[in-house]
């Protein structure tokens, strides 16, 4: 006879229940936490205080952390692919999410090499551009694939040394609440990595126009969602991320990130 | 209360000494002898020749590994020659994969690895453990990251592997050198040959190890161990598409001339004469620690040392006043104690060119300077020395002593400084030192040193690109431009 | 004092953090620790102190460990102006020194008149020692003068009183600044420089330590006259205290490795010198149940 798990929000790295003890059961048969506009302030607030400590790690420590989960997520290949309908295709979806967690581990320690630049000004001084996280990124998870399309935009995000506020696939929450597991037992400091449950129409208006969200990534949004997010976002004049899901580029990366110059002169 | 007052005047008489502080070694084993590593196995040597290797601090052997000869560096060369063929094809993410796996189970046997490292080579056991060895997973966790994203790397090019490749590297740094050479090679698409220098293999042999755990595919990994004359082998084999040395630059010049009409690809990192540059305004006590490490971290056996200060004559004696102070507190003695700085000269042949050239300092008119130091009666030292009152016609301003022995000169003004700092075949690193900003970048603009040090000295990235100007050779390891030598960009 | 040398933050931490690396074992440790207990200035500075806590807080410093004569006294108990009498009273015979806090401990925000008054009041109630505060407000607004001028009057209000200036490290902003306040509180007279109030955080640490100890060595340099270093605020463990006596022993020398020149402010500290104490002469770790807590 099972212990059934309760599935729960993640929040500044801890499990709780959303603060609305509400819940819903997408599939007509486990109670999934109904997150509420407080949950979101919350995790925000949790993001946020995390942040500056998350982006000044080194960029070998974040690839590190990174490709710790990839080792925690292919530990649980098992568990993951039960989750997602055990078919050979679900395997698939499950080893997928893990190499974009190794891939994009591998691009920590890389992307200013390769997006950064030296300026060469017509003047003497020394001019660089710098890409640097752009800070707190909201995530509308896509519905379907409901573990490998998540895992597809926090990976750049994170690699970027952005924290992350997730919303899962509202239909399909189990694998995005799960993947949680793997993001607590990876290193992660916590409220890096933030993941709530819940209904879309609740919760994407708040996190489409929280001003202190510095970026917004679309993906598992409709094209009604996209436009009265864009619209709200141009309150703080948040950033509106269109990632394409299938494509894995280190310009994914510089989506969320700022990017920097500085200039000094060169003189004895 | 009388009591206690005694016992403080006792007490406060005494120095505080730092008691033994021994690294354990009881936690693994040194083998008695090695095979040699080709074809994913360890296999005995053709001529069934071994060789000792000695622990520098003792003058113990630890083992015996075995000497390649021809016909065992044609059984690597051929076996690398085969895996290519599979381990080009292999989907990138896959060599990544092997590559990671390599990285964590370094990280997973650093200890034994930094003991290992400390007793076949001499350095200190603080520097094996913090910088060698996590420098070296960090190498295999770098570019096990770009196997699979090679087509970022160059713009508009699409990077094909060579082939082999044949490496040689030296015994200062041991596995931080394999790890530089092997890690670019694989993430490349390429195989390899190594071969260790003939004073410290045994690293090489736990990396063997590490090769097998992670399951590595035979041949891509081939390590064969021996002396000058393997090394040649290596060199010289046809099969070699790449050739990747790091040594003097007396034998670098060899093998340059011996590649003459070969079409194989080399790159060198050789010797150095580093100037350590420090301006009147610098933060006087940071930079003090920046000129020992420069010359004293690893017994000054490193090619980019800061073997030659160049210290602005209007602060020249406060600066050498604190320099003088803190030789006195450097800990020269067993490698193997947490508390040791300055462990044992790696050879009795590297001790007698030490004190050949100390000598010759001391015969043109240089001052000699070394601190009180008791010198362990068996194995291999050489009390941290510094000389003043050196012209740039001495011999040890001008040769690599590769030991802890620093040159002082004095300059007035930066270009003075700049001008001294190139005047020398060489043009591996530089070191800055000053509160100015604009003032590093001028300096580092005119320096022809292929690495240069603002503020700090020594510092090595997997990320940062490593390699000398003139004489001290060419090519980068680290770094994207680390990839290069290992692609056929065309 | 705008011409005070910087310091490279960078280069501070990384020499700090390698001297933090050094093995003490064995004899060496216990000759350590025992020289940790007699450089602690046991601390007690809370609104809510009392006769009877200062009471419990000197017979502890006395005597740390009931029962084991081998352990020394501590340097001295610190403590608030207005219990300096009750701490005299009952260290008489003893000794072990009393240290008050003074001047508007621990903002210094309030008038130098006041600041002179509170120290001589201090001093006629029996204190060995002052520790006092420099203006921060007035030193980050570029007021040196009047930091330095602050520092020689309370010196001059001390008499013959030991002077430890407190420059609190965690609101200066930079090494540059601790390295420029350590020289203005010497010149103006300090007997000891002193890191922290520990009210404020950080408190000590090593980095900041160390940048104060070269500090010291080069006005010893200069002047001739050497003054102490106390370190303050955050140091609860044997380790860490170790870890200062090490900064301690290779940037100033052995000259300094005694309680007339260099202290520890703490209160958890001193038991667990004690428990590691214990651990190194029993070989097993220790508990706090076997220690008076004062």
């Amino acid at each position: 006879m099972d212990v059934r798990k309760t599935y729960k929000l993640f929040v500044n790295g801890e499990f709780v229940r959303s603060e609305s003890g509400r819940a819903y059961r997408p599939d007509g048969n486990v109670n999934v936490p109904r997150g509420s506009r407080k949950d979101l302030r919350d995790a925000v607030r949790a993001a946020r205080t995390a942040f500056p400590a998350w982006a000044s790690r080194t960029a070998m420590n974040r690839g590190q952390i990174l490709y710790r989960a990839a080792e925690m997520l292919d530990s649980r290949a098992a568990q993951f692919a039960e989750l997602l309908g055990g078919s050979a295709k679900a395997r698939r979806e499950l080893d997928q999410a893990v190499e974009t967690l190794v891939w994009y581990a591998g691009w920590t320690d890389k992307l200013p090499q390769v997006a950064g630049t030296v300026n060469p000004v017509a003047g003497p001084y020394f001019n660089f551009t710098i890409p640097e996280p752009t800070g707190v990124v909201g995530i509308v998870a896509p519905e379907e694939p409901s573990l490998a399309g998540l895992v597809r935009r926090l990976a750049p995000a994170l690699c970027g040394g952005n924290v992350v506020v997730a919303l899962a696939p509202e239909s399909r929450p189990l694998p995005a609440l799960t993947l949680a597991e793997v993001f607590a037992t990876s290193d992660f400091p916590a409220g890096v990595v933030n993941v709530l449950s819940g209904q879309h129409r609740e919760l994407l208006p708040w996190l489409a126009a929280h001003m202190d969200v510095n970026a917004i990534d679309v993906a598992g949004c409709t094209a009604d969602e996209v436009k009265a997010t864009e619209a709200a976002a141009a309150d703080n004049v948040k950033r509106v991320i269109k990632g394409t899901p299938d494509e894995a580029s280190p310009y994914l990366i510089t989506a969320f990130m700022e990017m920097k110059t500085v200039w000094h002169p060169i003189g004895v | 209360m009388a009591i206690t007052k005694k016992r403080s005047a006792e007490l406060a008489k005494q120095v505080f000494e730092y008691a033994p502080a021994p690294e354990a070694i009881d936690h693994f084993r040194i083998q008695p002898r090695y095979g040699l590593f080709i074809g994913g196995h360890m296999v005995e040597p053709h001529s069934k020749k071994r060789f000792p290797t000695i622990n520098p601090a003792t003058e113990k052997k630890l083992a015996e590994v075995s000497e390649a000869d021809a016909v065992d560096v044609d059984r690597a060369v051929k076996a690398a020659g085969r895996a290519f063929d599979s381990w080009s094809r292999l989907s990138p993410s896959r060599r990544a994969r092997y590559m990671f796996r390599i990285s964590r189970l370094i990280q997973e046997r650093a200890r034994e690895l930094a003991v290992v490292e400390t007793m076949d080579g001499g350095k200190p056991i603080k520097e094996s453990r913090d910088v060698d060895i996590p420098l070296s997973a960090a190498h295999f966790f770098y570019y096990a990251g770009w196997a699979d994203k090679l087509e970022w790397a160059f713009p508009n090019r699409r990077p094909r592997p060579l082939g082999v490749a044949g490496q040689i590297i030296p015994w200062n740094f041991p596995l931080l050198m394999l790890a530089w050479k092997i890690a670019p090679a694989l993430a490349a698409g390429n195989t390899v040959v190594l071969k260790p220098a003939e004073t410290t293999p045994l690293s090489a042999m736990v990396f063997a190890e590490i090769c097998m755990q992670a399951e590595l595919p035979p041949g891509v990994v081939n390590i064969v161990t021996g002396a000058g004359k393997t090394g040649s082998l290596v060199v010289a084999h046809p099969g070699v598409r790449k050739v990747a040395f790091t040594g003097s630059t007396e034998v670098g010049k060899l093998i340059q001339r011996s590649l003459a009409g070969s079409g194989k690809k080399l790159t060198l990192e050789l010797g150095g004469k580093a100037a350590n540059i420090v301006f009147e305004d610098a933060p006087l006590d940071q930079a003090v620690e920046g000129i020992v490490n420069g010359i004293y971290f690893n017994q000054g056996h490193v090619c980019c040392a800061g073997s030659r200060l160049l210290v602005q004559e209007s602060i020249a004696e406060p600066l050498m006043e604190k320099l003088k102070r803190r030789l006195s507190t450097l800990r020269l003695g067993d490698p193997l104690d947490k508390n040791t700085d300055i462990g044992a000269i790696n050879s009795r042949a590297q001790l007698e060119k030490i004190q050949e050239l100390v000598e010759s300092g001391v015969e043109e008119g240089a001052e000699l300077y070394q601190p009180e130091c008791r010198l362990p009666g068996r194995g291999f030292w050489f009390p941290p020395t510094l000389f003043t009152n050196v012209s740039q016609s001495y011999r040890i301003a001008r040769e690599e002593i590769f030991g802890p022995v620093l040159s002082v000169l004095t300059f007035r003004t930066p270009a003075e400084a700049v001008e001294k700092a190139n005047n020398t075949p060489y043009g591996l690193s530089a070191g800055v030192w000053t509160d100015k900003g604009s003032r590093i970048l001028w300096m580092a603009q005119r320096l022809r040193a292929g690495v240069v040090w603002a503020n700090t000295f020594n510092r090595f990235d997997p990320t940062s690109p490593f390699g000398g100007y003139k004489e001290s050779g060419f090519g980068r390891e680290g770094g994207v431009h680390g990839l290069a030598p290992y692609l056929d960009m065309d | 004092m705008r011409g005070v040398r910087s310091v490279d933050e960078v280069g501070a931490d990384e020499r700090a953090a390698s001297l933090a690396k050094r093995s003490i074992k064995k004899a060496s440790k216990l000759w350590a620790l025992d020289l940790a207990v007699r450089c602690i200035d046991l601390t007690t500075l809370e609104g809510s102190d009392t006769p009877g806590k200062v009471t419990a807080l000197c017979a502890k410093g006395i005597r740390p460990k009931p029962g084991d004569p081998t352990i020394p006294s501590v340097a001295a108990i610190c403590v608030y102006p207005a219990r300096v009498a009750d701490a005299v009273a009952h260290l008489r015979g003893s000794d072990v020194r009393v240290a008050s806090v003074a001047t508007a401990f621990p903002s210094g925000q309030s008038f130098t008149s006041i600041k002179i008054a509170e120290t001589e009041e201090a001093v006629r109630a029996g204190a060995d020692e002052i520790d006092m505060v420099i203006d921060r407000g007035a030193f980050l607004s570029g007021d040196y003068q009047r930091v330095y001028d602050e520092v020689v009057a309370i010196k001059e209000a001390c008499g013959s009183t030991h002077l430890k200036v407190i420059l609190e490290t965690g609101e200066l902003g930079s090494y540059d600044a601790v390295r420029r306040a350590s020289i203005l509180a010497m010149a103006a007279g300090a007997d000891f420089i002193k890191t922290s109030t520990g009210k404020v955080q950080p408190a000590a640490t090593l980095p900041v330590s160390l940048v104060m100890m070269e500090a010291i060595r080069d006005f010893v340099r200069e002047t001739g006259r050497p003054v102490g270093f106390k370190a303050a605020g955050g140091i609860r463990t044997s380790k860490q205290a170790i870890a200062y006596l090490v900064v301690l022993n290779e940037t100033l020398g052995s000259d300094w490795m005694t309680p007339e020149r260099f202290r520890l402010g703490a209160s958890t500290l001193l038991n667990d010198v004690l428990m590691q104490i214990d651990k190194e002469r029993t070989g097993a770790y220790q508990s706090g149940d076997y220690f008076t807590i004062d």
